[in-house]
């Protein structure tokens, strides 16, 4: 049991305040940087590509024609960049344009700057490259046949021999299944203004969740100082991942476009480009053997995660480091390796995306409990509870332990709430009943680690003026992408200060207010920025405080600020009245702030240590309908219940559990990014790749946030991140299809694989036909 | 007779008129780039994410109507004679419209990019009058896609703005807006351009006949949901183009009591009552095509003409037995719809010809219906599979059956054999049915691609003939589907 935490009491923190630019959202007057007003002169840049071929040497590259067209102004090819060529995250291997040969089907071999967008595109489609075309590896089944080389080492999570228990074992399970990757389908696509400034400076607008790293990108690109180069931006219309380091190829064709012409040049992807060029969510095969009790109880886990990365490493370390970090998801188990390889493809590079792998490793702990079930005949349900941590059981495959644990608590409420056990009877009923349609329901738990797993990330800053009239200008390194970070700090902030929100000018993340940023990742953004800007606010109020005492002559004690007023003893004054005698007596009312995760060690190379803050929890139950006939899939009613610890913003956390469980069940569902056997994206536009809509989330769909004591963390107002976490509560939907499926041959699992499209369903349902 | 050479809509309560209007000039290029109204949102430009709907307000049958259309790929010629409204227009000094404050209350919006054309998809529904309930709000947001929220709380927004009592600017406005819209009606034709370059929207079978004659080579037009991507994606140099929506002869629909005649250039909107009237599967497969914005400019014609294997009335079309009527000049011909379509991609249509209508016989009794669409996704997706059944019944066995199937083959094609094998089948003889279904293999050999598997579409085939025939024998379709149940359907 988690200990108690002490409650603060609040005026601000915890309203279920309205998003900070809804107002503007529905009138259409948020900026995104599309809708800038551009300065003049702004030149448009269009990335251009080989028609055909995967892999191999450019042989042929004529931009004669390309050049020629009306209102080209310049084409650009790698030997025009005057520092580095690359814009990966930290490897090296992604170079913006390609230089002597081509690894995926897609790379940007030269990029065009026309008068205008129209003329670009139309430019760019008129080269002629030719590829020397190689063997290229698609498929992650291809990498490993062809063994290339894996874009990153393998790593490994190890206790005991789970090896020979499982030989020994009477009751083993074993599988070996993939998991759909992900298109991010953030609805604003990729872009960046750049514009030229004196003496070789360089002003980028980008749409990112990584300022910084835009910075660092274009300086170097441009073989300039990173002080040359400020990144701005206010917000995206959408992220989820997709904007990390997927963003700095844009930034950096748009600045080095402005570089060459002295003029702002601007590059937003068409959708279809985008869809082809940039990266998305690690799909795997996950193959493991397992073995257990009577009971059901797990006695050792033997797993190997197969990741198609792509052609180069990008973020690949973190994301199947935490692959691994979650392939236990709330299980223990007892004796485990863990194994994970990074697999080299001929595809684009794959990237961060919500949840960052944890979603796919918890799909062998899903997959694995629901296969036991399944072959014992037992409640899957029963299964899993009877495998969560516990006191005594609570060392995870990582070695840390797990004293947050509230998995008991939320799963025993929802399995009241949800009317489990009465459904289940009701839907064996209704299979019993049924020819042609069945149904399936399954409760699945989350828990997610809270973290960066590079250390280093778990930083922020934040910068607060206060002005002569009382108004607070609010500046921090998270960005916003419609998670609702600026509001939540903004709550913050005006906690601080006890004055209305509104009072709190929001403004745009940029690299020129605070510097060397972590990208607003992880779901990290309101722990870190949160508690960066209550410092700096903080800072300024301990001056203010400071300065009233000596001036009204009472104890620091004796003075509080609500409600826009400031409580000094027995009198009051207006915020506004005290900033001003504070200013005329030179006190200074800014200031920054600085946070780091407190507590956090992790040593990659030992595989040892504490790599999260705490853990976030939920659970989720979700009841749908399978057409025998055709693989048509229907989601019933879906109950959630997760936990954010004391919410900052009530509101904007039920959308982020809402919005991130559709998410996830449409990567699990109708999200199917297919290949063809020459590496092209065949599903590359909304037309072929299919996200939820409206229709596809159930009607009956009851979401509550966890009646929470609080994070027992020492996390902002105690709260807890939730940007990722409920993404994984749609393996509920998985299951819960496996289980309609599993209902036509009582005693064996179904070889459902992700996504569950019709077809996939239909697969599963004829191989479990008698 | 002499052709207007310029566009007119209303905007803001002003009349516009374009003369120098390129004839690929898309709407929402004209709203961005030239009147730098940048509220409307490219998100995919394609017409499949939403983002960038705009209302359009016309008159249908004297009614002033609105209805959500894409301005990706609807182009500024089409708009002539309507009015076009946009998310910057609708809150007034600083005053939210009453959508806008819903979905800001109910929190509808997280990002914000997709908002815009959540806005302008919920204001037909809010001026329509409707007292909203979810299947109509989900239905009129299908083709708004929303990578942020969930939806629940777009939903919610909706249900509670639609209430049935449309109270805004547009609600007080409608006689003078419906007044200037009929004043927009002067039945002329439209030529805006030269002999090289035009966009050409004429009224009359006349101005048809001569256009085509002398500009073979020109595209038709009729809703651009399938020429809007030519243009947006292709980047095909088009620089003729004849738009069919001003064709009064085209935007007809007769019904009799047993037929009924579509023209070419009524929308999928216009004609789904048309549809209804003859079967609620019929209805449900005109629902499920594209979206509200689809429907609202793609026409039943458009459909036909580029015979696209995958396209979603065809096969229905041909199992109803319908026959098609072209014209070419002032020659008009009739063929059953399927001989139409020839090959992939190619057609029984010359250059110059135009699709004219369709005419669809109504179900005789002891005639029953069923078709299926099947999709990764139930709205806004193109099938992979559709299967189209019509047969005739008496005394529990199968006298007539036509077949057929989208997906399948590289054209809309019928079963020939299939159908052969399940006349005189008993509607009790479940072995005799998989028998007969088992014949499909040789009618049909489907390919791979990225929608599904070859493998999954003949299986899929051959279970929608065994699920027509189940429904047939009397299993209630509550049992056999999981969506578009014919119990709760009205019409049929
Ligand atoms: C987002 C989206 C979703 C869609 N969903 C579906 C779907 O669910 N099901 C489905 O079947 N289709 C769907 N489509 C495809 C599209 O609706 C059809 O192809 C449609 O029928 C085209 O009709 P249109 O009136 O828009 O034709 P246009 O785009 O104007 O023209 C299409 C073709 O037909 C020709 N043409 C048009 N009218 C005539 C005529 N009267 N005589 C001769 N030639 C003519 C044109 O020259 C062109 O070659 C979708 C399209 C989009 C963009
Ligand atoms: S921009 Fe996506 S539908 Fe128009
Ligand atoms: S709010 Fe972001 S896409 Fe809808």
């Amino acid at each position: 049991m988690p200990a108690k935490v002490k409650r603060i009491a609040t005026d601000t923190v915890g309203l279920a305040l309205a998003h900070d630019s809804a107002e503007l959202h529905v009138q259409g007057k948020a900026v995104y940087i599309d809708d800038m007003r551009e300065p003049e002169g702004t030149l448009h840049v269009a990335p251009g590509y080989a028609a055909l071929g995967a892999k191999g040497r450019i042989t042929v590259c004529d931009l004669s024609a390309v050049r020629a067209f009306p209102g080209v102004v310049a084409v650009l090819t790698a030997g025009d960049i005057p520092g580095i060529n690359d814009c990966s995250p930290a490897m090296g291997d992604d170079p913006i344009l390609a230089d002597g040969e081509i690894l995926f089907h897609g790379q940007v071999v030269f990029a065009v700057i026309a008068e205008t967008r129209d003329a670009a595109r139309r430019a760019a489609r008129l080269a002629k490259i030719e590829i020397a075309g190689e063997l290229a590896a698609i498929t992650v089944e291809d990498a490993l046949e062809q063994g290339t080389e894996d874009v990153l080492p393998p790593y490994e999570f190890r206790r005991g021999d789970p090896g020979k228990l499982i030989a020994a074992s009477k009751s083993t399970i074993s599988d070996s299944f993939h998991v759909g990757g992900q298109e991010h389908f953030y609805l604003e696509g990729q872009v960046a203004l750049a514009v030229p400034e004196e003496a070789g400076g360089m002003l980028v607008y980008s749409s990112t969740q990584h300022p910084t790293e835009m910075q660092h990108c274009v300086a170097k690109m441009l073989k300039v100082a990173d002080a040359f180069v400020t990144c701005e931006c206010r917000r995206m219309g959408g992220g989820f991942g997709g904007k990390e380091s997927q963003a700095a190829q844009w930034a950096a064709l748009a600045a080095l476009g402005a570089r060459i012409t002295g003029r702002p040049v601007k590059c937003r992807l068409d959708r279809d480009d985008d869809m082809i060029m940039t990266g998305k969510r690690h799909d795997l095969r996950i193959d493991y053997r397992a073995a257990h009790d009577r009971t059901g109880r797990l006695t050792a886990v033997d797993a190997a995660l197969l990741a198609r990365c792509g052609y180069s490493a990008d973020l690949s370390l973190g994301v199947n480091d935490r692959a691994m970090f979650h392939a236990d998801n709330a299980y223990y188990y007892p004796a485990v390796r863990i194994k994970s390889r990074r697999l080299r493809t001929n595809t684009v590079s794959n990237t961060a995306f919500r949840g960052f792998g944890g979603p796919q490793g918890m799909m062998l702990a899903e997959r694995m409990m629901d296969q036991i079930a399944h072959r014992l005949e037992l409640d899957p349900l029963d299964v899993r509870k009877r495998n969560f941590y516990a006191p005594g059981r609570d060392r995870t495959p990582y070695g840390m332990k797990v004293v947050d644990n509230i998995i008991h608590d939320v799963v025993a409420e929802l399995e009241k709430t949800s009317d489990y056990r009465a459904r289940r009877e009701a839907v064996r009923a209704f299979n019993a009943k049924n020819q042609v349609l069945k149904k399936g329901l399954a409760l699945t738990p989350v828990k997610f680690g809270i973290s960066f797993t590079l250390i280093h990330l778990n930083q922020a800053g934040a910068l607060v003026h206060l002005y002569t009239d009382g108004s607070v200008h609010l500046n921090h390194g998270g960005t916003e992408m419609g998670q609702g970070l600026y509001i939540k700090v903004a709550q913050v902030v005006a906690e601080e200060f006890g004055i209305d929100p509104e009072r709190v000018k929001i403004t745009a993340t940029t690299t020129g207010k605070v510097p060397n940023t972590s990208p607003t990742a992880a779901s990290s953004g309101s722990d870190l920025n949160g508690m960066a800007a209550q410092e700096a606010a903080a800072r300024i109020k301990a001056r203010l405080v400071d300065f009233a005492a000596r001036e009204w002559k009472v104890k620091p004690a004796q003075i509080r600020f609500a409600k826009g007023r400031v409580i000094i003893g027995n009198q009051s004054v207006t915020l506004a009245e005290l900033a001003r005698r504070a200013h005329q007596a030179r006190i200074q009312l800014s200031s920054t702030g600085f946070y780091a995760t407190p507590g956090i060690t992790w040593d990659r190379d030992k595989v040892k240590g504490k790599p999260f803050f705490y853990f976030a929890y939920g659970a989720s139950c979700s009841e749908v309908t399978i057409d025998t006939l055709t693989g048509e899939m229907r989601v019933d009613r879906v109950d959630i219940l997760h936990d954010v610890g004391r919410s900052l913003n009530p509101a904007i956390d039920l959308g982020q559990i809402e919005g991130g469980f559709v998410q996830g069940m449409g990567w699990l569902t109708t999200e199917e990014l297919v290949f063809d056997t020459q590496g092209r994206l065949s599903t590359h536009a909304p037309s072929t790749y299919k996200i939820p809509c409206a229709s596809d989330v159930p009607e009956d769909f009851r979401v509550k946030l966890f009646a929470s004591a609080g994070n027992p963390a020492s996390t902002i107002y105690r709260s807890k991140a939730v940007g990722e976490p409920p993404l994984m509560l749609a393996l509920s939907v998985f299951s819960a299809i496996t289980d309609a499926i599993a209902s036509l041959k009582p005693g064996c699992m179904p070889p459902l694989e992700a996504p569950a499209t019709p077809e996939a369903i239909m697969k599963a349902v004829k191989a479990m036909s008698p | 007779m002499t052709a207007r050479n310029s566009i007119r809509f209303l905007r803001r309560g002003e009349v516009v008129e374009l003369t120098a209007v390129a004839p690929i000039r898309t709407v929402l290029d004209y709203l961005r780039l030239e009147e730098g109204a940048r509220g409307t949102k490219e998100g995919c430009c394609e017409g499949d994410c939403g983002a960038c709907t705009v209302a359009l307000g016309s008159l249908k049958d004297g009614r002033l109507v609105y209805e959500p259309v894409n301005a990706c790929i609807l182009l500024l010629g089409q708009i002539d004679g309507k009015e076009l409204v946009t998310v910057d227009d609708l809150s007034v000094s600083g005053k939210l419209h009453p959508i806008q404050q819903a979905l800001v209350d109910h929190h509808g919006s997280q990002c914000g990019f997709c908002t815009p054309g959540f806005v302008m998809s919920l204001f037909p529904l809010y001026q329509s009058g409707a007292v909203a309930n979810r299947k109509m709000v989900v239905d009129q947001l299908a083709g708004n896609l929303c990578r942020c929220t969930g939806y629940r709380p777009i939903v919610e927004a909706a249900l509670a703005a639609c209430t049935g009592k449309p109270d805004d600017a547009w609600s007080e406005a409608r006689l003078e807006i419906a007044q200037t819209l009929a004043g927009f009606d002067d039945g002329t034709d439209l030529f805006i351009g030269d002999d090289e370059e035009f966009f050409a929207a004429p009224a009359f079978d006349e101005a048809l006949a001569r256009l085509t004659e002398k500009h073979p080579d020109a595209v038709i037009l009729s809703g651009a949901t399938d020429v809007g991507l030519w243009i947006t994606k292709q980047l095909r140099p088009i620089r003729k183009i004849i738009f069919l929506g001003r064709m009064r002869s085209l935007r007809e629909i007769v019904e009799t009591i047993d037929s009924v005649r579509i023209g070419a250039a009524v929308t999928y909107a216009e004609a789904e009552p048309s549809f209804a009237a003859i079967d609620p599967d019929l209805a449900e497969l005109l629902r499920r095509i594209g979206s509200k914005q689809v429907r609202a400019t793609g026409t039943v014609g458009g459909n036909i003409a580029n015979g696209s294997p995958i396209g979603d009335t065809p096969p229905a079309l041909i199992a109803l037995g319908a026959g098609l009527e072209l014209r070419k000049g002032r020659q008009t011909r009739a063929l059953p719809i399927e001989d139409f379509f020839i090959a992939y991609g190619k057609q029984d249509r010359s250059p110059g010809e135009v699709v004219a209508g369709v005419s669809i016989p109504m179900l005789k009794r002891g005639e029953a219906f069923r078709c299926y669409k099947i999709t990764k996704r139930f709205d806004q997706d193109i099938s992979s599979v559709l299967g189209a059944f019509k047969f005739g019944i008496a005394q529990g066995r199968i006298t007539e059956a036509r077949i057929a199937y989208g997906g399948m083959a590289a054209t809309p094609k019928r079963a020939l054999k299939t159908e052969t094998a399940v006349k005189s089948l008993s509607l009790d003889d479940p072995a005799g049915w998989a028998a007969a279904a088992d014949r499909l293999a040789e009618d049909f050999q489907p390919i791979d691609d990225h929608r599904a598997s070859a493998a999954y579409r003949s299986e899929t085939a051959r279970n929608l003939l065994i699920k027509a025939l189940t429904e047939m024998a009397g299993e209630a379709t509550r049992n056999t589907r999981i969506t578009g149940m014919r119990e709760f359907a009205h019409a049929g």
